[in-house]
């Protein structure tokens, strides 16, 4: 330290800053952050490290195409306050992004310092901006255009939707978010687990969208409380459906309703939203296993996985049915998840799920898989051992094998077409539906995908809307 | 917040009623539909089905029995206070049509559910023999609502203390023995419903029961309310919550509505402790 402190090191010779975090034995018994943040002055070293690229090749990582060099630069310098502006011009949940993007395949998996050796830590940067703003800022509220008289209404409130709504109540567009779930979020709030986002930062977030003017309208299941066609008879000009794709998948093999089968999403949602792991705090049970199995090896498996550890799991394990190089979450998480103590279990499907008298599961038959040929995503298809199968002991079992398309609003809304899949058809230079005045974005177009690209779709139609309102269709 | 209007108890003090301030929803609700109300902020979602709207005062109107914890704790709600949450009209409204003769068979707080669907099939022109039960006098429900709602209103109790000395499923039986019916509608506790499709089967007469698994959104997005009907895995919330009782898994439904038993007890225990 006292040397680093005497003569500025060479760039080059810059360690990435390592992220403070809980102890793995600690923070897997609570519910707590897990990385702590960079300090200013760690922050200010990690910007040190950025090259300051004339033609950045991490920003075509960014699907929002961020000014990375410029944000960093402007923490290097100390300037926070400017930094977090810098990044608010094409990202508004900065916060959120810094702590949940898959940096490794987006920029920083493209920053040429990553070439030969670690890249410059940009998520965590980003995060640091965020997290000092909403600590030390003013709370200034951005500039706002004048009224336009125009108004639209933003069906779900995840990352797409208030993308949607932030930058078009800036616009001056009268905006209001109408949310089926009693509380704003989306996947951010019912989904990710408060140990890898806090919840009050999504608060904090939709807290500065309201104060900035949007409504935010919970409890309104659009397609039951209220239609789309209605919306438009009500006076709005506009909608934007950001749904999310929330229809959970649950293997069809022979005992799959057994009591403590859940789907990802309803212990997910029981835990986060509901507060299920405070009971009886809160009214909301939640079953805690000792001997937990999560299947699937996405975002939502890890975080099921880590959950069940804090829940008093004795035992979480992943099964996967390909193999570690496939797995799709990020890598951030999955090392936290094994340093947490989470068991992987790769190449090995379920053909079974095992009862007692009390229609409990107690175990599940499994057979072992190995690579075959690549399947239409290019990876390799999973193939059977015969005479493979082997048992695991289970109280508790999370099906985190993906999720489709909810129909509820689609059915409930004519002349918007969908693929086969049920994902609603968007042009793609606008995210225009084929019904007039109703545009799509985030994962009820493209199927679960990330936070970012989620965000990225809100941008593409708040764009189109505005010009929309201005123009006409 | 959703206002309470009006509160009844009924039945001894275990079954209460609530006419709760809900415009949007009473505007758009049909017979058969569900609300789903959470008290207050550490409160649970708890669904219910809604007994009767009223459009122009924008009111909905809930009867339940109290069970376990939420409900003792929506007990404790009078008129003024209201629920932090309300969110509906959520599965699919009944199917409501003209047939003939149609049996509506209602248990406990069942009764409550069934009472709309009653009236709106008198409604549309059936004729609507109604078949109401509870476990003795004083638990009994409805009686009046039921018999202005139908043309025919046969009571029993269980332990003989008014009306027919039995189960609503020997009056069924009688019933199906005299005439031909066109259609069963039966909602109550899971084994009522269970046998009285049993027995319409052997009749060969259509039945549709309304089934209350555990639901957490009631949008169809956690699958914890899923049943099997006909062999297929169907999510109750978006589904339902009515279905052919002839295809119903009541077993597999049963079970599955003990999940959280253990845990029920716990909090009810301490609510109970604390509350008095
Ligand atoms: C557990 C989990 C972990 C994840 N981890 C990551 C991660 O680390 N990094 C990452 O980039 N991505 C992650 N993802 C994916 C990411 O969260 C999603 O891609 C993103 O949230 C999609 O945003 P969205 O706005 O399209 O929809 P959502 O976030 O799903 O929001 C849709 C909202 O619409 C509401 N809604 C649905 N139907 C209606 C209706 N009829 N009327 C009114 N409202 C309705 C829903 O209640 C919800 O609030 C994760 C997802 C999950 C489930
Ligand atoms: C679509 C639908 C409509 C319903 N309509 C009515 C009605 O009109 N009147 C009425 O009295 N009851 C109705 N119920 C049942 C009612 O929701 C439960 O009695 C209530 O949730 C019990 O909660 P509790 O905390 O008081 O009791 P708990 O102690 O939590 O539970 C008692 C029992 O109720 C069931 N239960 C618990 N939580 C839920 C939940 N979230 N969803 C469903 N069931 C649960 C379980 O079987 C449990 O063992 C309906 C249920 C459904 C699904
Ligand atoms: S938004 Fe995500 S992809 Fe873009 S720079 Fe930030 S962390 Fe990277
Ligand atoms: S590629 Fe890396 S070094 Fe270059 S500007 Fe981007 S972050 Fe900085
Ligand atoms: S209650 Fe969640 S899917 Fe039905």
């Amino acid at each position: 330290m006292a040397e680093e402190a005497t003569k500025t090191p060479k760039r080059e010779k810059i360690p990435r800053q390592p992220m403070p975090e809980q102890e793995p034995k600690v923070r897997a018994k609570n519910f707590d952050e897990v990385p702590f943040g960079y300090s200013p002055e760690t922050a200010m070293k990690e910007a040190e490290r950025c090259l300051q690229c004339k033609k950045p090749s991490c920003v075509p990582g960014c699907p929002v195409g961020i000014d990375i060099p410029g944000f960093i630069k402007l923490i290097k310098e100390g300037e926070f306050t400017q930094s977090i502006r810098k990044l608010w011009e094409m990202n508004s949940l900065p916060a959120v992004c810094g702590r949940v993007c898959p940096q490794e395949i987006q920029c920083e998996g493209l920053c040429i310092v990553g070439k030969k050796g670690d890249p410059v830590a940009i998520g965590n940067l980003e995060r640091f901006a965020a997290d000092w703003e909403r600590e030390n800022g003013t709370g200034a509220l951005p500039p706002k255009a004048d009224p336009t008289g125009k108004k639209v209404a933003v069906v779900g409130s995840g990352p797409a939707g208030l993308t949607v709504a932030g930058d078009l109540i800036a616009k001056g567009h009268d905006v209001t978010v109408f949310e089926a779930f009693h509380k704003p979020g989306g996947v951010l709030l019912y989904g990710i687990p408060e140990f890898r986002l806090p919840k009050e930062i999504v608060a904090q977030e939709v807290n500065f969208l309201e104060r900035l003017g949007v409504k935010v309208e919970c409890n309104q299941v659009v397609g039951r409380t209220i239609t789309v066609d209605e919306l438009f008879e009500e006076g709005y000009d506009a909608v934007f459906v950001g749904v999310g794709a929330g229809l959970p998948t649950f293997l069809n093999v022979p005992g799959k309703n057994l009591i403590g089968i859940y789907s990802a999403n309803e212990y997910l949602t029981r835990s986060n939203l509901m507060k299920a792991y405070r009971f009886p705090e809160y009214d909301t049970p939640i079953i805690r296993g000792k001997n937990v199995v999560t299947l699937g090896a996405g975002n939502v498996a890890m975080d099921s996985a880590r959950t069940a550890l804090r829940l008093g799991a004795e035992k979480s394990r992943i099964v996967y049915r390909r193999s570690r190089v496939e797995v799709p979450a990020r890598s951030a998480e999955v090392h936290h998840a094994e340093e947490e103590g989470v068991e992987f279990f790769f190449l090995a499907a379920p053909t079974k799920f095992i009862g007692d008298d009390k229609g409990r599961v107690v175990g599940m038959e499994c057979l072992k898989m190995e690579l075959g040929e690549p399947d239409a995503s290019g990876r390799r298809r999973p193939v059977a051992i015969d005479g493979s199968e082997f048992e695991l002991e289970c109280d508790l079992v999370i099906v985190a094998v993906g999720t489709g398309a909810n129909p509820l609003l689609t059915r409930s809304t004519e002349g918007l077409e969908l693929n086969k899949w049920g994902y609603i058809q968007v042009e793609e230079k606008t995210n225009k539906t084929t019904k007039k005045g109703v545009w799509a974005g985030g994962d009820i177009v493209t199927g679960s995908a990330t936070v970012i690209l989620a965000m990225g779709a809100g941008r593409i139609a708040a764009n189109s809307i505005h010009d929309y309102l201005t123009w006409g269709w | 917040m959703f206002k309470i209007v009006h509160r009844e108890e009924m039945s001894d003090g275990t079954v209460i009623l609530n006419e709760i301030e809900a415009l949007k929803i009473a505007r758009k609700a049909k017979p058969g539909q569900f609300v789903i109300l959470k008290a207050n902020e550490t409160g649970e979602r708890i669904p219910l089905t809604m007994a009767e709207t009223d459009p122009e005062k924008g009111t909905i109107t809930i009867i339940y029995q109290v069970v376990g914890k939420s409900t003792a704790l929506f007990k404790t709600l009078q008129v003024g206070d209201g629920y932090q949450d309300v969110i509906g009209p959520l599965g699919k409204p009944t199917h409501i049509q003209k047939l003939g003769k149609v049996v509506c068979v209602g248990g406990g707080t069942g009764i409550a559910v069934l009472h709309p669907i009653t009236r709106a099939l008198k409604e549309v022109g059936n004729h609507v023999i109604c078949i109401i039960g509870a476990r003795s006098k004083d638990l009994l429900i409805l009686e009046d609502r039921m018999k202005a709602a139908s043309h025919e209103l046969l009571v029993c109790t269980d332990d003989g203390s008014y009306g027919h000395h039995g189960f609503v499923t020997d009056v069924l039986k009688e019933v199906l023995e005299r005439e031909k019916i066109d259609q069963v509608v039966a909602i109550g506790p899971v084994p009522m419903m269970k046998f009285v499709s049993k027995m319409t089967k052997e009749y060969n007469v259509r039945t549709l029961v309304s089934l209350n698994p555990i639901m957490v959104d009631g949008t169809g997005m956690c699958g914890g309310c899923r049943v099997t009907v006909g062999g297929q895995t169907k999510f109750a919330c978006v589904d339902g919550p009515e279905f052919d009782g002839h295809q119903v898994d009541y077993d597999e439904l049963m079970l599955r509505l003990q999940a959280y038993c253990e845990d029920e007890k716990q909090c009810y225990e301490e609510f109970c402790i604390m509350d008095s």
